[in-house]
């Protein structure tokens, strides 16, 4: 993004909303823009158990059961480490490229899975309402360029997420391919008589604008990953190499979940995991995409710092997150789970609002004045 | 009440409705007709369950003894089960002389939302699902302690496991957050209180079915919502019960499902008094709803979006395809959104305009024109049997559902000559097949089957 563009783009976010989405279409746009890699951890991953304070003696007594054993972690330092199944990502650790934010989170937390991922796809208060989520909200204060295929693409049936609202212009696809072979069915035109009418009518029309401006088809060397997320990741990488420029890929990985016999299932995922984003990295490198595109993790919560009695760990509230990319200042940031100050229900105090890191992303990344998305100031992090 | 009143009662009581179905019930005043739904449920299912269902129980504890090659026999075998339960629910669907039974069975699968992948046994979905149904109609409060007491969920909310030394709060926080109380109403102590309660409450290994571990059961004194005592699980139930916020929820979520997006709330109010009042009678609530002003008003009609159930099995209905296979309907189903035994989590299908996005619409306008137009042009070209055999795991299903639509073909030839009776042809169709005028389908002119396969690529078809 030229800094031009960069100096609008903050200019614009401190005027009022309305007029402006067409006051910053009517600038040139440019013809590229940063692309940012959403990965939901659906069900509130396990932090504690992510990425570990092995040299913590309270962290082997809240977990008999659950523990990853210090000479089975990935060290990274003299007290932090990723759990085993992470292997895959740890190079981009060494070559400088992974930020392990921990202890994100947010005042008041709420411990349901629905309101959580609500409050996080929103960027609202714990106690605040909102209907439009982060990045379309983002997206009507400085649109994407006109000549992009979208703004956002969701890959698979899942909810649109942050991406939901009634502006921008967001789809979602399993892959090109098919997108493209359905696209010829959607019409658009017509008159909305009500609300689920109006909604249908304008996923036709987003549908019909994507599909002049998307390729399919597109092949790499590297190989991915077998499974659902392993396929997600290669529409990722197709999409990331589509020529209009696309600004969010949002992927999910579910089953974090773990209630009970927890680490089985969680190694397997976290396995899932690394082995998708390190695929991703290659086929990014591959395409020259890799330095303008960010990669970034989130979740509705962390879970309980305390194993319970099923081998599993109830619903917490701050985790960890990771970013990544070939703009990524790698490192650790955040603070290390306070485990001698856990609250009264048992639960990591946050260290990092969820909206800093977001505020991060809309500010260092797009250039967008965060204030004008979040309502409020949040500072950004110095990952970017 | 006419030809369309009748047309908007079957479509939301029910899945679809054939031509003649419509015009029985047209003749009928609208409140004989909801009390003809309401007379004819049902407690159990109209067709015979899945054979598996009367087979030994393998426990779970066996399957874990075996060696890699038996244990993976054995869990093909579950999801075999599954897939197989799947298509029976679906027929069932499809056939049932009474469909608002099969709603409101798929209503309280919705709200008591338990998912196959994490249960794994299917003989357990059967048995809950026959929990469902047996009380789909029937009252609420014995539903609720059966569920609370079902293995299936007791497995996926896991309770099962759950003892005084440290009690499991997941069931506990969805039963207050998404059984009865709703968000908001309840706080986290008393969540872990009513987890202590829940101890115990637990599984026979042997048998899968529900039993009660004294030496896991936090005996203690408890206080929930205010209530204090040496309270159980039943006991934490009826407290739940007690509180006017349970009706409001259930009656808010019937508006939803059969009024409109948006419940009126003093309306849900009245309704929830009258629930609370005959002590969670359903069918009272649903007389209700099925006899409000706002259900029958003109500005709620075609303000649903089809479920992919709806829309499948609605299309089934309404055009009469009755397949031999059901599990290309249940592939669809998944496709679009909606796989029954498999919800995306506890809170189960969000439903509505999220039903809808570009991944799901287009998925539906596939499936339709598929069904309509008999064939496919976008699809890869068919395997022939060898590759079929060659291929293996998800590719090899795919192969041979896509060989089973052919099955799915709709009858354009007694579709137009049972209409060719009607006296204007292309205004019955539309009449028949959509809830609103179509949004840009004309009938210019074409023949009635031309103007029915434009009708259901119509936006307007994806609404009920």
């Amino acid at each position: 993004m030229s800094v031009d563009r960069r100096a609008f783009l903050r200019l614009a976010a401190l005027a009022p909303f309305a007029g402006m989405a067409s006051l910053a279409a009517a600038v040139s746009a440019p013809a590229t823009r940063t692309l940012l890699v959403l990965v939901e951890l659906k069900g509130g991953n396990d932090g504690l158990n992510t990425v570990i304070p092995f040299a913590d003696p309270l962290y082997s007594q809240l977990r008999p059961r659950l523990a990853i054993a210090r000479d089975q972690v990935l060290q990274l330092d003299e007290r932090t480490g990723l759990h085993p199944s992470l292997a895959k990502v740890l190079p981009i650790w060494e070559e400088g490229r992974l930020a392990i934010v921990q202890g994100v989170g947010y005042p008041k937390p709420n411990l349901s899975h629905f309101r959580s991922i609500e409050i996080w796809d929103t960027a609202s208060k714990s106690d605040e309402y909102l209907d439009a989520g982060w990045l379309a909200r983002a997206f009507a204060v400085s649109p994407s360029p006109p000549q992009f295929a979208a703004d956002g693409v969701v890959v698979g049936p899942n909810a649109m997420g942050p991406l939901a609202g009634a502006t921008g212009r967001a789809i979602a696809l399993a892959s090109p391919e098919q997108f493209l072979r359905n696209a010829r069915l959607a019409r658009g035109e017509g008159e909305a008589r009500n609300e689920a009418l109006a909604h249908i009518l304008r996923v036709e029309r987003d549908v019909l604008a994507a599909a002049e401006r998307l390729h399919a088809g597109r092949k790499f060397d590297a190989p991915f990953p077998q499974g659902g997320f392993g396929s997600a990741v290669q529409t990722a990488a197709q999409l990331a190499a589509n020529e209009s420029g696309i600004a969010v890929v949002r992927l999910s990985l579910g089953g974090f979940d773990t209630h009970a016999n927890q680490l089985q299932v969680h190694g397997n995922l976290l396995r899932q995991l690394a082995e998708g984003l390190s695929a991703l990295r290659e086929a990014l490198i591959e395409i020259d995409r890799w330095k303008s595109t960010l990669v970034a993790t989130y979740a509705e919560f962390g879970r309980r710092a305390r194993e319970n009695q099923s081998s599993g760990t109830d619903h917490g509230t701050a985790s960890v997150h990771l970013v990544l990319g070939g703009a990524v200042k790698g490192g650790l940031y955040g603070a290390a789970p306070a485990l001698d100050r856990l609250d009264v229900e048992g639960n990591i105090p946050f260290a990092v609002d969820f909206r800093s890191y977001y505020a991060t992303i809309l500010e260092r990344w797009w250039g967008i004045g965060a204030r004008t998305v979040l309502g409020s100031s949040f500072a950004p992090l110095d990952w970017l | 009440m006419g030809y369309d009143d009748a047309r908007h009662l079957l479509n939301r009581a029910g899945f679809g409705a054939t031509d003649a179905e419509i015009r029985e019930y047209a003749a009928l005043g609208r409140e004989e007709a909801v009390d003809r739904l309401l007379a004819g449920a049902r407690r159990e299912a109209s067709i015979r369950a899945p054979a598996f269902v009367d087979e030994p129980f393998v426990p779970f504890y066996k399957v874990r003894q075996m060696g890699v090659d038996e244990r993976q026999a054995e869990q093909r075998k579950l999801m075999e089960q599954g897939f197989e339960l799947r298509a029976w629910w679906l027929r069932e669907m499809s056939l049932t002389p009474s469909p608002l039974t099969e709603r409101m069975t798929l209503f309280w699968h919705n709200h008591f939302a338990t998912a196959q992948q994490k249960v794994r046994h299917a003989q357990l979905m059967y048995r809950q699902n026959a929990l469902l149904r047996s009380e789909a109609l029937g009252n609420f409060a014995t539903l609720l302690h059966g569920v609370a007491k079902d293995p299936a969920m007791l497995i996926y909310l896991d309770n099962a496991g759950s003892r005084r030394q440290a009690p499991n709060e997941n069931f506990a926080r969805e039963v207050m957050e998404l059984f009865t109380l709703g968000e908001g109403h309840y706080s986290e102590h008393d969540i872990k209180e009513a987890a202590r309660a829940f101890t115990g409450w637990s599984l026979d290994r042997d048998s899968g079915e529900f039993t009660y571990r004294r030496v896991w059961h936090d005996y203690g004194e408890k206080t929930v919502l205010g209530t204090s005592g040496r309270l159980d699980g039943d006991d934490v139930i009826d407290i739940l019960l007690g509180r006017g916020e349970t009706a409001e929820f259930i009656a808010a979520k019937v508006w939803r499902e059969f009024v409109s997006p948006h419940p009126d709330a003093a309306q849900v109010r009245r309704w929830a008094a009258a629930f609370r009042g005959s002590r969670y009678e359903i069918k009272p609530l649903l007389r209700a709803a099925l006899t409000s002003d706002a259900f029958w008003s003109a500005e709620n009609r075609a303000s649903l979006v089809k479920s992919p159930v709806d829309l499948v099995v609605g299309t089934m209905r309404t055009f009469d395809i009755h397949p031999f296979d059901l599990r290309p309907a249940v592939f669809a189903c998944a496709a679009l959104g909606q796989n029954p035994f498999s919800p995306p989590n506890v809170k189960g299908w969000p439903g509505g305009d999220a039903w809808i996005t570009s991944a799901t619409l287009l998925g539906r306008k596939q499936w339709l024109e598929r069904v309509f137009r008999g064939s496919d042009p976008m699809a890869p070209a068919a395997g022939t049997r060898e590759a079929e055999a060659k291929a293996d795991g998800a590719d090899r299903y795919r192969r041979i559902l896509e060989r089973g639509m052919a099955d799915y073909a709709f009858d354009a030839g007694r579709f137009s000559r049972a209409m060719a009776a009607a006296p204007d042809g292309a205004a019955s169709v539309e009449r028949l097949a959509l809830a609103t005028p179509p949004i840009s389908a004309s009938a210019d002119g074409s023949d009635l089957v031309e103007h029915l396969r434009q009708l259901v690529a119509d936006p307007a078809f994806q609404l009920k």
